[in-house]
C-alpha cells in the first residue's frame, strides 16, 4: 500500500496514520504560517508604506511564534453567560473542517493523504461544515455582535458556496474525474491543440471559472472587501468578539490555513498542482519537490487573494448577495454549458 | 486507486467472514446516534437540538462510508450537515435569537410524537425485514462515484429528472409564498 512516501520498508497502519497525523499538522500549519508572515506581516505593511515587524529575528521572521507565545500566555475568558460547551467546542468545528480540507490535496504522485473517487466533492462537502462552527460560536457567546457576526457569516458562506461549486464542475467535466490526483493527471498530460509542451492547465481553458472561484473563496473566508461578518467598525470583530487567547488563536490558524487551502484547491485545480512542465509526470522526483512545488504554486495564488484583501474597500451587505445570485451564479451556470457543449463537440 | 471504504480497512472478504474493524466501528457509530437521538429529542433548547442533529446526520454519513457508499457519504455531509441543519440554525437564530435561555420546547405533543414515531418504526422495521430477511450486502467492493453516475443518467433518468422539477416546482412555490403582493 502505498501511503505519503513509497518507502522501503513495509509500515504498519498505526504507523502509516502516525506519520499521516504528523504530516497533516504540517501540511495545515505550515503554509498557514508563511501566509501569515509572508502577506498579513510583510505584503500589508509594504503596501501601506511601513515596515511591519522587524525586531524577532531577522527582518521579523520569528515574530510569529512571539504571536503564539503571546496568545498562550492570555487568560482563557468566557462570557458569563455564555453557553460554555457549544462555545468551547467552536473553534474546534472549524478546525475540524480544515483539517479534512487538507487530506485531500495530494503533493505528488504517491504523496497523498487519501486517494478517492469524490475527491474534489469530498473537499467542498466538508469545507461548509466550518460554518456550523462559526454558527455555534456566535449564537455560544450570548452577544448581540457575536450573533449578528455569525448570521452574516452564515448568509454570505451559503450564498457564495454555490459559485464555489459550480466553478469546480467546469473543471470536472473538462477533466472527466472528480478524483482530485486525476485532474492533476489530465492537466499534466492534456495537450493545447495537439501540443504537449506545458500540458493543459486548466487557468487557460476555465479562466472564468478560476476566476469565480477566487472571488468565492474569498468570500468564504470571510476577507475583506466581503468581511462584513467581522466588520470591525460596526460589529466589533462578529462572532470572533467573545474569543480570546487559544480559542481565538484556534480561529485565526483555521482562517489562515483555510486560505492556504483554499489557495491549495485552486492551484490543483487550475495551475497544475503538483506537476511542473519538462518532467515526466509519474517521475518518482515529483514526490519529492511536488510538495515545494505546490506550496510556491500556493503563494503565488494567495498573493492574489491577499491582494485584493488588502486593497478593496467593504462592500455592502444587499450588493454582496447581489454580487452572488445575480452576476456569480449566473456566470458560473452558463460556463457549464459552454465546457459540456465544448467538451461534446471536441 | 483506494476508496474511503479502503481506509476504514474494508478488505474484500468472501461472505461469512467476520469483519471485527467495521463492527467495532459501527458499534461506536451506532451508540453515538442513538445518544445523539435521544438528547436531540429530550433537550429544551432548540439550538441544541439542532447540533445533536448534525451529529446524527455525521454518523448517518459515517454509516454509508462504512458500507462503501462513499458518494452517498460524501453528498450527506454536503446537503445535510452543509446546507440543511446551516438552514435550521440560521432560522432558528434569526427568529427566537433568545441566547443562554430555555426555549421553552413545549412537551404538549409529546404523546402523538411518540406515536408517530412507533408507527413510522414499526413500518420501516416490518418492510426491512420483509424485504432483505436473511440478504448479506454484497461485499463485492465499494460502489465507484461513476457507477452511480451512470445508473443515475441512464436506468433511472426518468426518476431523477422528475425529481429535478419536484424541486424546481417546491423553489417557485417557496418565491410564491415568500412574495408579499
Amino acid at each position: 500500500m502505498s501511503g505519503v512516501l513509497t518507502l522501503a520498508v513495509e509500515l504498519a497502519w498505526w504507523q502509516q496514520t502516525g506519520i499521516r497525523a504528523v504530516l497533516g499538522l504540517v501540511a495545515v500549519l505550515l503554509p498557514a504560517g508563511t501566509l501569515v508572515y509572508l502577506f498579513l506581516f510583510k505584503m500589508m505593511s509594504f503596501m501601506q508604506s511601513r515596515l511591519g515587524p522587524m525586531e524577532a529575528g531577522p527582518y521579523g521572521s520569528l515574530q510569529l511564534l512571539a504571536e503564539v507565545g503571546k496568545f498562550l500566555q492570555k487568560e482563557d475568558i468566557i462570557p458569563e453567560k455564555a453557553d460554555r460547551i457549544v462555545f468551547k467546542a467552536a473553534p474546534f468545528v472549524v478546525l475540524i473542517s480544515t483539517f479534512l480540507l487538507v487530506i485531500v490535496i495530494p503533493a505528488g504522485p504517491d504523496a497523498w493523504f487519501i486517494d478517492v473517487d469524490t475527491g474534489i466533492f469530498l473537499a467542498l462537502a466538508v469545507s461548509s461544515i466550518s460554518v456550523i462552527g462559526i454558527l455555534m460560536a456566535g449564537w455560544a457567546s450570548s452577544s448581540k455582535y457575536s450573533l449578528l457576526g455569525a448570521l452574516r457569516a452564515a448568509g454570505q458562506l451559503v450564498a457564495y458556496e454555490l459559485p464555489l461549486v459550480l466553478a469546480v464542475i467546469g473543471v470536472v467535466i473538462q477533466a472527466g474525474t472528480l478524483n482530485v490526483q486525476g485532474i492533476v493527471m489530465a492537466q499534466a498530460t492534456g495537450e493545447i491543440f495537439g501540443w504537449g509542451g506545458i500540458g493543459n492547465p486548466f487557468i487557460l481553458t476555465q479562466f472564468l471559472g478560476f476566476a469565480i472561484f477566487l472571488i468565492a473563496v474569498q468570500a468564504e473566508l470571510t476577507q475583506p472587501p466581503f468581511d462584513m461578518p467581522v466588520a470591525e467598525s460596526e460589529l466589533v470583530t462578529g462572532y470572533l468578539t467573545e474569543y480570546s487567547g487559544l480559542r481565538f488563536l484556534l480561529f485565526f490558524i483555521g482562517e489562515f490555513a483555510t486560505a492556504a487551502i483554499f489557495a491549495a484547491l485552486a492551484s490543483t485545480l487550475f495551475l497544475g498542482g503538483w506537476y511542473v512542465p519538462g518532467i515526466d509526470p509519474t517521475s518518482d522526483l515529483f514526490n519529492v519537490i511536488g510538495p515545494v512545488i505546490l506550496l510556491s504554486k500556493v503563494i503565488l495564488v494567495s498573493f492574489l487573494i491577499f491582494w485584493f484583501r488588502f486593497t478593496y474597500p467593504r462592500f455592502r451587505e444587499d450588493q454582496l448577495q447581489q454580487l452572488a445570485w445575480k452576476v456569480l451564479i449566473p456566470l458560473s451556470l452558463a460556463n457549464i454549458v459552454v465546457t459540456g457543449v465544448l467538451k461534446v463537440v471536441f | 486507486m483506494t476508496t474511503l471504504a479502503a481506509l476504514e480497512g474494508m478488505d474484500r472478504l468472501s461472505s461469512g467472514d467476520v469483519l471485527v474493524a467495521q463492527n467495532v466501528a459501527f458499534a461506536i457509530m451506532a451508540i453515538t446516534m442513538v445518544a445523539a437521538a435521544l438528547r436531540m429529542v429530550t433537550t429544551r433548547n432548540v439550538v441544541h437540538a439542532a447540533l445533536y442533529l448534525v451529529i446524527v446526520l455525521a454518523g448517518v454519513a459515517g454509516l454509508f462510508i462504512l458500507l462503501g457508499a462513499e458518494f452517498l457519504g460524501v453528498t450527506q455531509v454536503m446537503v445535510y450537515i452543509g446546507a440543511i441543519v446551516v438552514l435550521f440554525l440560521f432560522g432558528i437564530m434569526l427568529t427566537k435569537g433568545s441566547f443562554g435561555e430555555d426555549d421553552g420546547v413545549t412537551g404538549e405533543r409529546r404523546l402523538m410524537a411518540g406515536l408517530v414515531g412507533l408507527l413510522v418504526f414499526g413500518v420501516m422495521a416490518a418492510a426491512l425485514v420483509e424485504s432483505f430477511a436473511d440478504a448479506e450486502i454484497s461485499r463485492s467492493g465499494p460502489s465507484t462515484t461513476a457507477d452511480i453516475a451512470d445508473s443515475i443518467f441512464s436506468a433511472y433518468i426518468v426518476p431523477f429528472e422528475a425529481v429535478s422539477v419536484l424541486l424546481l416546482a417546491a423553489l417557485i412555490g417557496a418565491i410564491v409564498v415568500a412574495r408579499k403582493d
